[in-house]
């Protein structure tokens, strides 16, 4: 059986539904004691695509992957891989590749028998064997490192070779546990976008657990957002950013400004007693208490606003500068919101901390949830 | 297969076979610890003809005076000896680690230097400076013998010194210097900040130091042997009650007694262990010691009179082994070296220890390895895994005597199969791997545990078996440490008496067993001559692993240089 040779092309999420899942979880659960890592986890992945697994530490993000990989088996529910249930399969009986946080390059080995350490047996006669070594490292750009020992490399460099050995056999998953976290910033971000490069290239359906959301963001086809054992909400960038399922989601995913309100037809009253126009507050029974969620860069503020329906004045808290944008807290009593402008603008505006601003929450862009 | 939706095997081959090997281990630790320990409790609470007697053994242990005594005796000379050691080990530890002294190598290889001898030869060069004839009788006070407790203090303090020393050293090393330097800026005087920083830093290192140094001690028979005369103690009431009255139950019910402080000592030392171990940050910056001559040349004195005193010992042994006879004509000789003049079996039983000792070191060293590496990486054990976890560690807690006295119950019964061991080369083998087992499982376990805990994922990932990679990477990045285990097995069974007293047959007699027969048959000068070679012998094995050391560096650990 090889996957490799049948692997089909690169696809994008929006085919993700229409072929057969290359992946299927289905029901998947893991307790450690009384203590539930996952709870009914389905999801699937189709050929090619690269998903990542994003959520708070705890979240079981690593459990499911440990799971797919057969290294922590689930202790419910299944996990078919190209039409294979693999559910009870020990690792060395499935077909994919993992690169681990910490590297685990074997110290003792050179970078050359590191990448060959998988290409054994009758299938890679020696010939074959240093090609495909070379093939690697010339692929994550480290052929004139194959004598060296891992301690020799810099980080970045031997995640490289971490990914190369991860790859040699020819995998038809490719599996990345925070892969990048022990990197700095710098070294991370080149190797990010090499990592989502080589993916691309050679179409292997990959999955990544991140904590780290501008990561996730960057580099996956889809996202899954994980809390408590559970899928939250699976989805594009887009989707998570503009159309977030969950509070969870809307307040894990991006920079949000959050408050409570209480929903009265088609308007929300704060705490305050402010009264915000909002189409959405319909669907809610009238009295129920709701989290409301506002992008900061969706936040309309300035002289122009004052009038309309729903603006009010707010203070200026605090300005901070981020080069491009800068980041406006504002407040009106119990009321604190986020804003983002560029500096121009601010300035011609005259925002400086202690004046007062007319502000507007555009009624199409809150985000309410069941509090 | 593509299709299929079965998850037909849940179990790699390699995994099997490791489970099997875990079997295998219980297996063996089964016969050659747990059944012979249950068989010296049995034989406890039976009279001599097998009979149930319930407690009167014990009841006639207590009522018996002479044995009562010695429970006092060993109780006494015991703490004695730890009193004296721990102070002065920590006082050479403090100048290996805290101070600036010169030549730290030279000290640290002479604190070891005890390790490498029985616990014989100190014995017998006390009795060669104090003794009746001793080298010292004329100066010392009328109606003092050095046979009693003042020799086997002496002599204790001597053969524990290196046990207190090391764990006091390792205290001492892992010092924060964070602390210091926030106690200095604080301005805590010298005195304040060694009270409040540096003491209670140590203080489960003293607690360690203390127990194992007071264990050593009280379960220790070749001291007592040699310089006890008639002060009895439980080690060697064991052996008299044994091999002289031939009283098994009796003897059981001693060791029990000599059981009880060892099982204590152990438990409290792993909880000292425990508490160290919590002590220790991760973020610690280490403490590197300024020169300061009002600290550094007292410390430097007592470390050079310590050393003096610990090679000096060793020279009058030595020295002993080669006078014609003793004290009248004090010539040198090698004549005390032609052992077939003193024992029947001459030179045959060095090399009786030397085979024991390397067969306990080539079968043990593999089995102690790969035990830790399964119980560490194997497959998920479940309850097999924690009765194994907790038998590597029972060695530790039972002395020798104990251990040996449960082996010739459990192997010279009349309906065990096994019995065809006894007195062979073979039960000593075996005796010594289960006795100085806990040590060496320990060290390779902290070995094991520096390795990345994914290797064994990535291996099955990339399809490859277990033992593949424990033999390509595991074993060969580990290989200091396996060494080191193998060493340790054989210098231990070449020195100790107390596992092999009753085990040796004809043909294997050891040359510890030898070295207290000669003594038995005032031989001294033989029996020092015997601890010598064996303290040679050790020794060499210790600078033949040293020089290898370069070697195995080369072959195994050049992927550490940068």
């Amino acid at each position: 059986m090889s996957v490799a040779t049948t692997r089909p092309h690169a696809v994008g999420s929006g085919a993700a539904q229409a072929a057969a899942p290359y992946l299927s979880v289905e029901g998947v659960g893991k307790s450690f004691g009384r203590f539930a890592a996952l709870s009914d986890v389905s999801l699937h992945v189709a050929a090619g695509e690269f998903v990542c697994f994003l959520g708070p530490s705890g979240c079981g993000k690593t459990t499911l992957l440990r799971a797919i990989a057969g290294l922590d088996p689930p202790s419910a529910g299944r996990i078919v891989q190209a039409g294979r249930d693999i559910t009870g399969l020990p690792p060395a009986a499935r077909d994919f590749g993992i690169v681990f946080q910490s590297y685990a390059l074997f110290p003792n080995l050179s970078v050359g028998d590191n990448v060959g350490y998988g290409l054994r047996g009758r299938a890679w006669p020696r010939q074959r064997r240093t090609g495909r070594v070379k093939e690697l490292l010339d692929l994550v750009g480290l052929a004139d490192q194959i004598e060296k020992f891992p301690a020799q490399l810099s980080g970045g460099q031997q995640q490289r070779v971490a990914l190369a050995r991860a790859l040699a056999p020819e995998p038809g998953l490719l599996l990345l546990d925070e892969p990048l976290s022990a990197l700095d910033a710098i070294v991370r971000h080149s190797l990010r976008a090499e990592l989502r490069g080589l993916q691309r290239r050679l179409g292997i359906t990959s999955i990544m657990v991140t904590h780290d959301q501008e990561e996730a963001m960057a580099i996956a086809d889809r996202i899954v957002v994980m809390r408590d054992g559970r899928v939250e909400q699976s989805g594009t960038a887009e989707d998570l950013y503009d159309r977030p399922a969950t509070a969870f989601v809307a307040g894990f995913i991006g920079r949000s400004t959050a408050f409570d309100a209480v929903a009265e037809g088609d308007a929300i009253r704060t705490a305050d007693g402010h009264l915000l126009p909002c189409p959405a507050a319909f669907g809610f029974p009238r009295g129920e208490t709701l989290r409301v969620f506002l992008r900061p860069e969706h936040l309309a503020f300035g002289p122009d606003i004052s009038g309309q329906p729903g603006a009010f004045a707010a203070r200026v808290a605090a300005v901070e500068f981020h080069g491009g944008l800068c980041r406006v807290s504002l407040e009106d009593r119990r009321l604190r919101l986020e804003a983002e402008a560029p500096p121009d603008r601010l300035r011609a505006l005259g925002i400086v901390p202690g004046a007062e601003v007319p502000v507007l929450l555009p009624p199409a862009r809150l985000r309410l949830f069941r509090a | 297969m593509p299709g299929t939706a079965t998850a037909a095997l849940r179990t790699s081959p390699d995994m099997l076979l490791a489970r099997a090997a875990l079997w295998a281990a219980a297996a063996l630790f089964l016969v050659a610890l747990v059944l012979p320990m249950a068989v010296l409790l049995l034989r406890a609470v039976e009279d001599q003809s097998g009979a149930f007697v319930g407690l009167a053994n014990f009841a006639a242990y207590v009522a018996t005076p002479s044995l009562a005594a010695s429970v006092w005796n060993s109780a006494w000379t015991s703490a004695l000896s730890t009193a004296i050691v721990v102070p002065l080990a920590f006082a050479y530890a403090y100048a290996l680690t805290r101070s600036c002294v010169p030549l730290k190598g030279l000290f640290r290889a002479a604190m070891l230097i005890p390790i490498l001898a029985p616990t014989l030869l100190p014995a017998l060069a006390m009795v060669t400076l104090f003794g009746n004839q001793g080298l010292f009788r004329p100066w010392l006070p009328e109606g003092f013998s050095v046979y009693g407790p003042w020799g086997i203090v002496a002599a204790q303090v001597f053969a524990n010194f290196p046990h207190a020393a090391i764990i006091l050293s390792v205290a001492l090393a892992t010092a924060d210097a964070r602390l210091y330097e926030a106690a200095t800026v604080l301005r805590a005087g010298r005195l304040r900040i060694f009270l409040t920083v540096t003491l209670p830093g140590a203080t489960y290192g003293l607690v360690s130091a203390a127990v194992v140094a007071f264990t050593l001690a009280i379960t220790d028979f070749g001291i007592p042997k040699v310089v006890g005369g008639n002060f009895n103690v439980l080690a060697t009431d064991v052996y008299k009650q044994v091999v002289g009255q031939q009283n098994f139950n009796m003897g059981a019910v001693v060791g029990l007694v000599l059981l009880a402080p060892a099982v204590v000592g152990f438990l409290l030392e792993r909880w000292a262990q425990r508490q160290r171990a919590a002590t220790l940050s991760g973020r610690a910056v280490a403490y590197v010691p300024a020169p300061r001559l009002a600290r550094d040349a007292p410390l430097l004195l007592l470390a050079l009179l310590v050393a003096g005193v610990l090679v000096g010992i060793v020279a009058v042994a030595a020295w002993s082994s080669l006078i014609t006879f003793w004290p009248w004509n004090l010539s040198l000789t090698l004549a005390n070296y032609d052992f077939g003049r003193f024992d029947a079996d001459g030179w045959g039983s060095v090399a009786t220890s030397v085979q024991m000792a390397a067969f306990a070191a080539l079968i043990g060293t593999p089995l102690i390895f790969i035990v830790a590496y399964l119980l560490e990486r194997g497959p998920s054990q479940g309850p097999l895994g924690a009765a194994l976890r907790l038998a590597v560690t029972m060695p530790l807690a039972i002395p020798g005597l104990v251990l040996g006295l449960a082996y010739i119950l459990f192997f010279n019964h009349p309906a065990n199969p096994a019995g065809v061991l006894y007195g062979t080369l073979a039960i000593l083998v075996l005796n010594s791997i289960i006795h100085f087992y806990t040590v060496a499982h320990l060290t390779a376990t902290t070995a094991i545990r520096q390795l990345d805990p994914e290797f064994e994922s990535v291996g099955a990932s990339l399809k490859v078996p277990l033992w593949t990679t424990f033999a390509r990477v595991t074993a060969p990045i580990s290989l200091p440490a396996i060494i080191d285990v193998a060493v340790y097995v054989f210098v231990n069974a070449m020195t100790t008496v107390s596992a092999v007293i009753f085990l040796y047959g004809p043909g294997t007699k050891t040359a510890s067993v030898a070295v207290v027969h000669m003594d038995e048959a005032g031989q001294q000068s033989a029996a020092a001559a015997m601890a010598c070679v064996i303290l040679l012998i050790t020794a060499t094995a210790k600078l033949l692993q040293l020089a290898a050391a370069g070697w195995v560096e080369r072959a195994t650990q050049r992927w550490r240089s940068r």
